[in-house]
């Protein structure tokens, strides 16, 4: 049982291949300008029936798929820009990995920027704050005793 | 039986954790010291209850008990006896079993190591973290109890998903929930310290060293899993910027920025409030993460299993803490006194500027995290956000970090010299420019980013080595004179060397991998060679052979450096029996610091075989630098001064101690 298991499992395994990885080598452009622009390309392209993976990376029909449109597009002579242009128009904004800067993504883009000029902001206001108490003027000191502290201190005194 | 016993622990544990919710910060309200007394015996029996449940399950996993439930759908028979051990918690209920029996070991901890903690302070605390226990128990407990039973019990299991049959499964949750979990104390601590409305530098002494551990496990758990996805997935990469993994990054880079602030706090008794905030906010994105991880938002390898009231479930807990802690900070703080002041050029300033960085940094990652997720709810635009994004924008942000390190190494408390710690790192910045033109030259690389990399990565690791170098001052002292002083050198300098020493080897070798990396597919049939990065790698052939719960088919290479063989690497495609599910096992050749990487693909009809090689130059720094990291956290955490149980009194000793030199 155990053998035919095995045999069944390797027939899967070795018809259906398996797990194919990334860029095959039948892929591969002659040119390796171009190559190399393909390659760049898919980086920024999602598989999007992956779990956030670049069709660079991904195994799936259809990260395969793209790389060779990609590839078909580039020898057509498109440039970067109308490839992306291209695949966004078939498969929609979700094939981006990094958004085009748009209204609804203008918070994503700006919203570290944003983080940074207010935590910056932030620091200098307080900066300013404490020159006009004068550097010398330490207002912190030790926090006074609670009542009940004060009782068990004088407890500690009484007992020396 | 024994999974009965679990059970019934559980829910003891849950009783126990709701009375420890409630009556002991009552008692540190009123001032009443019996109540103030139950929290540190009712946190050892919670923890002693949730790990007797713990080891009730895995008694059920090591004798494949398929009754329960848990144990069918993840357990089986054949499976090695180390994966039915981590199986345990290779699931969505076991993992949040781990995730609670680690939360209230915390608190155990707490409870038997800090004898100096004043009462009011620990009660509160421990009270503050039950109320988490309690909840994520109560979530154990009604939606993912591991110990549902089947009326029918089948005869085998379905086996545990093949990619977390590694030994990657037994040692990376733990870790990274050890760090999550652990900022939970540091979380109750400031709660309490904002219930109190009291908080000094000797609050910074007491939280610090659960701030360390929790920090040296977060970076140790990431670390870990960036290396068993670089060698399990398949593709070498090291870092996807997939949701799951900015889940825990994100409370590392606020842990990081509290690790800096609670020493100013501690040294300086300054930056009180924003140290109480950023402790909050740390944990509360430990639990964002474990929201995102565990409710099926995102579908993951992580994602075990996708039930909408278990979502539901913790995004209420989600709100309720996070909410409530912030509203408790907006109340409470402003009665929190503001510290000692300084100047803006003073280690203190420094330190500030990391923080700023830090957070931004944090805020990035949330954005790109989160933005597809709520804009996708709000107006049903999917968009998507990956690597590209994030190497855009959060590559940028970390320059300044390492430009600052070795200054905030060298300035001065309170208030610094710019010009003359400037003066002080030239020799640094003379050897970074060596370095960086050496290393230039090495791989060939002429690009700008290229070297501004190796600048910034060099920069910060000869800076962070360079205080002891400084301080040993061997041109005055002499060879014998600079040891001793290297002796008698505080901890605290050490650590701090070591820690960001790790940021630079790590910073070098992202560097160094994104820009040289070099990948070779061919399809090679037996007996065929190719040359990759001066050796050469000769296909020898392939079989087929059975593994205890899979087969696999392995192919053979053998690397040779001129004549001689140097390795032989044996990478292969294994299909598992119960499931069917195929998976590439790769293999590596370490040579130094770098690496080549082998993966097979498919077989073509003449008997070839898809053959993937990559160059990955220097890899193995990104975990060495992580491991590195992690070092320093743990020598500061053996500083005389933070050691659990401390601050005795120093011992009186006769010989003349050294004025140790100034902070």
């Amino acid at each position: 049982m155990k053998k035919l298991i095995s045999a069944l499992a390797l027939m899967v395994m070795f018809a259906a291949s398996g797990p194919a990885l990334a860029v095959n080598p039948d892929e591969v452009l002659k040119d390796p300008k171009l190559e190399q622009r393909a390659r760049d390309l898919s980086l920024e392209i999602r598989c999007v029936v992956c779990q956030n993976q670049s069709i660079d990376d991904s195994n799936a029909d259809l990260a395969k798929d793209l790389r060779l449109l990609v590839r078909e597009r580039l020898q057509a002579g498109d440039s970067d820009k109308q490839v992306l242009d291209y695949l966004v128009d078939r498969y929609g904004e979700f094939v981006l990995l990094k958004p085009r800067i748009a209204s609804h993504t203008l918070l994503l883009w700006i919203g570290g920027p944003l983080v940074l000029l207010i935590g910056g902001f932030v620091i200098f206001r307080n900066i300013r704050k404490q020159r006009s108490l004068g550097p010398d003027k330490e207002k912190s000191g030790p926090i006074p005793l609670s009542d009940a502290e004060k009782k068990e201190l004088e407890e500690l005194l009484k007992d020396e | 039986m024994i999974v009965e016993f679990g059970h019934f622990a559980l829910v003891l544990a849950l009783v126990a954790s709701l009375i420890q919710s409630v009556f002991p910060v009552w008692g540190a309200v009123r001032g009443d010291s019996r109540m103030m007394a139950m929290a540190s015996p009712l946190a050892i029996a919670m923890f002693l209850l949730v790990l007797l449940s713990f080891f009730c399950l895995t008694w059920a996993y090591l004798t494949s008990d398929f009754s329960v439930m848990n144990v069918f759908q993840n357990s089986h028979t054949d499976k090695p006896l180390i994966f039915k051990i981590s199986g345990v918690w290779g699931n969505h209920e076991g993992s949040i079993l781990l995730w609670v029996l680690i939360l209230v070991l915390f608190g155990a901890l707490v409870a038997m190591f800090s004898k100096n903690i004043p009462n009011a302070l620990k009660a509160t605390a421990l009270s503050a973290q039950a109320w988490v226990s309690a909840a994520f128990l109560a979530f154990v407990i009604f939606t993912s109890n591991p110990f549902l039973r089947i009326n029918q019990p089948p005869l085998q299991g379905s086996d545990l998903n093949p990619m977390l049959q590694d030994i990657g499964l037994a040692i990376h949750p733990p870790l990274l929930y050890v760090g999550y979990v652990g900022f939970s104390i540091v979380f109750a601590f400031a709660v309490a310290a904002l219930i109190l409305g009291r908080i000094d530098a000797a609050w910074a002494r007491w939280v610090r060293p659960w701030v360390l551990v929790s920090w040296i496990f977060l970076t140790l758990g990431i670390a870990m899993g960036s290396y068993w996805a670089y060698y399990e997935l398949g593709w070498g990469g090291w870092w996807f910027w997939d949701p799951v993994e900015n889940a825990s990054f994100m409370p590392w880079l606020t842990g990081t920025a509290l690790l800096h602030t609670a020493i100013v706090m501690e040294k300086r008794n300054a930056l009180k409030v924003w140290t109480v905030f950023l402790a909050i906010v740390t944990f509360s994105l430990s639990l964002l993460g474990t929201f995102l991880v565990r409710s099926g938002v995102l579908t993951s390898v992580h994602a075990f299993a996708v039930d909408p009231t278990r979502g539901l479930y913790i995004l209420t807990i989600l709100m309720v803490f996070i909410g409530g802690s912030f509203s408790l900070f907006a109340w409470r703080a402003p009665l929190l006194k503001q510290g000692g002041i300084f100047a803006p050029v003073s280690r203190e300033g420094a330190l500030v500027l990391n923080n700023l960085f830090l957070t931004t940094a944090t805020a990035i990652v949330m954005f790109g995290t989160l933005y597809p997720l709520v804009l996708e709810a709000a107006t049903g635009t999917k968009i998507s956000v990956g690597a590209p994004f994030f190497n855009l924008t959060f590559g940028p942000l970390m320059m300044p970090v390492l430009l600052v390190m070795p200054f905030g190494q060298l300035l001065a408390w309170k208030r610094g010299d710019l010009w003359a710690v400037t003066q002080r790192l030239v020799a640094a910045f003379v050897l970074c420019v060596i370095a960086t033109i050496g290393l230039a030259w090495f791989y060939a690389g002429s690009g700008v980013l290229v070297i501004i990399g190796f600048g910034f990565a060099t920069w910060a690791i000869i800076g962070s080595v360079f205080e002891i170098i400084d301080r040993m001052n061997i041109r005055r002292v002499g060879l014998a004179g600079g040891f001793n002083r290297l002796k008698g050198m505080p901890r605290t300098v050490w650590s701090t060397a070591l820690g960001h020493l790790g940021v630079g080897l790590t910073a070098l070798g992202i560097v160094t991998v994104s820009a040289f990396e070099s990948e070779t597919v061919l399809v090679m049939h037996p007996g065929d060679t190719v040359e990759k990065s001066g050796y050469h790698v000769t296909y020898d052939g392939s079989w087929d052979q059975r593994g205890p719960n899979y087969v696999e088919r392995v192919a053979r290479y053998t690397m040779r450096d001129g004549g001689n063989v140097v390795r032989v690497l044996e990478p292969s495609k294994r299909v598992y029996n119960a499931s069917g599910t195929p998976m590439t096992e790769t293999a590596i050749a370490t040579f130094g610091f770098s690496q080549v990487y082998f993966a097979i693909g498919d077989n073509t009809d003449d008997g070839g075989l898809v053959t993937r090689l990559y160059m990955k130059p220097l890899i193995t720094l990104i975990w060495i630098g992580c491991l590195i990291m992690s070092l320093g956290g743990f020598i500061a955490l053996t500083d005389r001064r933070l050691r659990v149980g401390a601050p005795k009194p120093a011992r009186k000793s006769n010989r003349h101690s050294q004025p140790a030199p100034a902070e």
